[in-house]
């Protein structure tokens, strides 16, 4: 994530430490995959209590944009930055692939480099992807367009055949009301490089540079 | 000794696995019976897991040494030179009885163990890679292993951030009561900046770092010495609890520490726990070493002196320090980042003895020199393994046709995809995985370089079983082929070596012949051997597993834009079988599974072919001449050209079987020193081969037909091979 972050905006993004009380003034704040505290207990639920997410919370409040990715996105709902909560995966199994992803709008700062509907085949890699919130919260977020993206199977539809984890409605990431906090499990930052992957993810990286500069 | 404890019985040296000789061997060396905690560390370090007293006598036969070996066996990994002032660190290691008993944390902890081989190093790991071979599908236990160990694989490694991209799964009957768990790990350090294992410096502070020392895993390395009965499950205290995330913290703080100046020697705690590494690296370092074991972190109350040494809690290591407080203070300051625990346990001394105290008691007091030296190595009975028939092709019946047996065979477990597996692992964390799991060899980027590591893992357990020597060069020659089909050049292998009971002399012979095949199969293709592992006991009830010696091989690659893939790019181009097919069905998956058979010779492998074709094929890829490649092994040609199209869209073949040979034979045959590959210009590639002597065949073309043609009136449709390849592994995996 931090090579994609340096590799679009030609700056290294600062490191913060999940002990630090306080996350200095930045353009965009990011919460990468992983396995935060081993993700024994639910994931991201250790991580979303870290001292550090305080400021993170408070930053959000003020507008600050975040993104959280994969582990990311599971700390986010945790922190209830953003609604729904992430499920173990429907087949019970950690899953590794490229799946078909389609960007439900254009119309955000961190989507803005991809056109309305463009369907994109990004990796994802996940143990507990499987997103589910209420009907009325899913009615609710479906019209106020905070549903970032969603799985696709090959011939681009939203199906069950092209929805890797049983997510509700296919949904593979929200945004908050303000669609300045975005999280969603595949990882665009795996495929930015043409000599290992295809370049499907630059769109996010080019388009979130372009539009906070 | 001030502590008097149990008095050793006949009946307590036995269940320690000691043998009335060895123990007579301990008496002379401490002049005095041992207590319990060194009765305990004699056991572990005698044990064949930390001896290596049946193999030992063969293992020094194997050619080691190479201008890019920088470290070969006898450390915790080996170590070869890659250019650019980098080096790559990896070893291969067995979890074969734990995983049995407890499949998830077996396999998991597996995963862990060869983890820490590599990054007490000084390398960042890179990639994992697995091979895996389980009873038949019809066993009972099977399902459950599969699922455990798979699971417990992908949750240590995922959680770790490391890609596990290559591997192998097998099933066969034989396998049915010790299934077999190979872990390799792979690693990246700057050549000059190696970290070793022996210490020095007598007064040197003895570091414990990492995880609490709980109850988990005592008398592993013993457990796993033994062969199987029925009440093996109750050895399930036996198997190691594991804790990845904290592996995670240890492998970071240790890379940590060793980009400070501070440390003189370090060494993972795996099998037999604190007392192989105490006794490893004061050994090494000839010197002795006192450790207070009441400063060693425990994780329960009360645990004994007897219960911390033979303790194989994960997630430990121990480290000697330079001596002075500033080293010290900025190591601790670096653990307790990363909250773990660091404690100062004892110090290196000039006595030669292991002395181990609880606070101001005496515990035990064991020379080191005189232990290791006196070590058991026995030169076991072998008898060679008789040679098998020939098979004779032409009195193997046809099937009705050619893709209808291929067809079967595809969805057959041992060729089957096995995207069910690989799917549950992260291969593509770290960004540089260039060639996915399902290729020939895995590719993985060096960071910040064009350059690749090309990995695989390999080993055909039924041509060793049926001719040890054949079958031992064959499992290196496939290693080394399945590297150069994707361009790059094989450098080095680290082995495992599966196998039953030495003491039985038709076990013993398959050993020796599987050490004396791999031998000449490393000197023909300068490919030494730099690191390894053995397992032994691999029997339950009497009953072995195949011979199975595990070669791990690592390759390196100038460009990875210049790689070599196994699936079809385009319609109508030539395809190209480089070597020689002679329809050799002995021991081949066609005979076994579709006629039933489990028999004849295997096929013979030339080695001096194998280097042939090999460099020619490597050549072509380096020059762009070729489009993709696949190497030819289990299943023969039609397998291959199958896989071929199953890794593009839309594409199929139209062969035609060569003349002379039953079309089966042909078709299926397992003749070694096979590549396949399609290029837009057959001729340029015939005319090299006949310059260099490499036999090279067109046997038709690609199309754009999604159809494979295996000659006049046969074929099939690419979409119906793949949902049979497809399919078998998760409706097994999903039946009850």
């Amino acid at each position: 994530m931090a090579i994609a972050l340096e590799q679009a905006s030609g700056k290294a993004p600062l490191m913060v430490w999940h002990k630090d009380s306080e996350i200095p003034d930045v353009d965009l704040i990011v919460v990468p995959g992983g396995f935060s505290y081993g993700d024994y207990l639910r994931a991201g639920a250790m991580a979303a209590h870290s001292p550090v997410l305080r400021s993170l919370k408070e930053k959000a409040a003020k507008g600050t944009p975040v993104m959280g990715v994969c582990n990311g996105f599971q700390v986010l709902t945790e922190t209830g930055l953003l609604p729904g909560v992430l499920m173990r995966n429907a087949g019970l199994k950690f899953i590794c692939r490229n799946v078909g992803l389609k960007v439900e709008t254009s119309q955000s700062l961190f989507t803005g480099g991809y056109e309305d509907g463009q369907i994109l085949s990004i990796p994802v890699a996940h143990n507990d992807g499987n997103y589910f919130a209420g009907n009325e919260t899913l009615d609710r977020i479906e019209q106020n367009g905070q549903v970032a993206f969603r799985y696709v199977d090959e011939n681009g539809e939203t199906s069950a055949a092209g929805n890797p984890n049983g997510s509700a409605r296919n949904i593979a990431g929200v945004f908050n009301k303000d669609k300045t906090v975005l999280g969603f499990m595949p990882h665009p930052e795996n495929a930015i490089d043409p000599a290992v992957g295809n370049t499907d993810g630059r769109g996010l990286f080019d388009g979130l540079v372009r539009a906070l500069s | 000794m001030s502590i008097s404890n149990t008095a050793i019985t006949p009946e307590i040296v036995a269940e320690h696995g000691l043998s009335e000789d060895e123990y007579a061997s301990i008496l002379k060396i401490l002049g005095r019976e041992p207590n319990m905690t060194e009765l305990g560390v004699f056991s572990a370090m005698y044990s064949e897991h930390c001896s290596y007293k049946s193999s030992k006598k063969w293992l020094k036969t194997l050619p080691t040494e190479a201008p890019h070996v920088i470290q070969g066996p006898g450390e915790n990994a080996g170590v070869i030179d890659i250019g650019d002032g980098e080096a790559a660190v990896f070893k291969i290691e067995s979890h074969n009885h734990p995983s049995f008993i407890e499949p998830y944390q077996g396999a998991a902890t597996g995963v862990g163990g060869i983890l820490r081989d590599v990054f007490t190093m000084g390398a960042r790991p890179i990639a994992n890679l697995n091979a895996l071979r389980f009873g038949s599908p019809d066993h009972p236990k099977t399902r459950h292993l599969v699922g455990g160990v798979v699971a417990g694989i992908a949750g240590y490694g995922n959680c770790m951030g490391i890609p596990t991209v290559a591997g192998e799964v097998n099933f066969h009957p034989a396998y049915n009561g010790n299934i077999l768990v190979n872990a390799m790990t792979v690693g990246l350090a700057p050549a000059d900046r190696i970290f070793y294992s022996a210490a020095a410096g007598a007064g040197n502070p003895v570091i414990y770092v990492g995880a609490k020392t709980g109850r988990d895993g005592i008398h592993g390395a013993t457990m796993s010495s033994t062969e199987f009965n029925e009440d093996s499950e109750e050895k399930r205290p036996t198997v190691q609890v594991g804790d990845p995330f904290t592996e995670k913290l240890l492998l970071e703080a240790c890379l940590e520490l060793m980009a400070t100046d501070t440390i003189i020697a370090i060494q993972d705690m795996g099998a037999a726990g604190l007392t192989s590494s105490a006794v490893e690296m004061a050994g090494k370092g000839g010197l002795g070493i006192e450790m207070d074991l009441a400063k060693v972190p425990a994780r329960e109350e009360n645990m004994t002196p007897y219960e911390l040494m033979l303790s194989e809690s994960q997630e430990r290591m121990l480290i000697i320090l330079k001596p002075d407080a500033a080293s010290e203070a900025e190591a601790r300051a670096i653990f307790d980042k990363w909250e773990l625990d660091f404690a100062v346990i004892g110090t290196l001394t000039t006595t030669g003895h292991l002395v181990l105290k609880m606070g101001d008691e005496l515990v035990g007091d064991i020379p080191i020199a005189p232990m290791v030296d006196e070590s058991p190595e026995y030169d076991r009975p072998w008898e060679p393994t008789a040679a098998s028939a020939v098979v004779d092709a032409s009195t193997v019946p046809a099937p009705a046709s050619l893709t209808g047996a291929l067809k079967d065979l595809i969805g057959t477990p041992d060729l089957c995809s096995r995207r069910w597996v690989w799917e549950q692992y992260d291969h593509l964390i770290m960004g540089d995985t260039a060639i996915r799991p399902g290729g020939d060899a895995a590719m993985v980027r060096v960071r910040d370089s064009k350059k690749g590591l090309a990995l695989t893992v390999d080993c055909t357990p039924r041509y060793v079983k049926a001719a040890p020597e054949t079958g031992g060069a064959q499992a290196v020659a496939e290693t080394w082929r399945n590297i150069t089909a994707t361009g790059a050049k094989p450098l080095a292998i680290t082995n495992n070596m599966n196998f039953g009971n030495p003491q039985k002399p038709q076990i013993m012979g398959q050993f020796v012949g599987a050490i004396n095949g791999m031998r000449a199969a490393c000197i023909a293709l300068d490919y030494p051997v730099v690191s390894g592992n053995v397992s032994l006991y691999n029997e339950t009830e009497g009953a072995a597993i195949l011979p199975t010696p595990v070669i791990g091989g690592v390759g390196v690659i100038a460009d990875i834009e210049k790689r070599g893939t196994v699936a079809f790019k385009a319609a109508d181009e030539a395809i190209v079988v480089i070597g020689e097919t002679t329809g050799w069905l002995g021991q081949s998956i066609y005979l076994r599974e579709i006629e039933g058979r489990e028999e004849g010779a295997p096929p013979p492998v030339d080695l001096a072919l194998e280097k042939k074709n090999g460099d020619f094929v490597r050549g072509l890829i380096e020059t762009g001449s070729v489009t993709a490649c696949h190497d030819v092994s289990d299943g023969g040609l039609a397998i291959a050209l199958a896989e071929m199209a199953l890794g593009a869209k839309g594409l199929g073949a139209d062969v035609t079987p060569e003349g002379g040979l039953p079309p089966h034979a042909w078709a299926f045959g397992e003749d070694q020193a096979r590549y396949v590959v399609t290029a837009k210009d057959a001729e340029g590639i015939l005319k090299a081969a006949a310059a260099a002597g490499v036999p090279a065949t067109v046997i038709g073309k690609t199309t754009g037909t999604g159809e494979l043609k295996l000659g006049t009136g046969d074929s099939i449709s690419v979409s119906m091979l793949r949902s049979v390849f497809e399919d078998w592994l998760p409706d097994f995996m999903a039946a009850s």
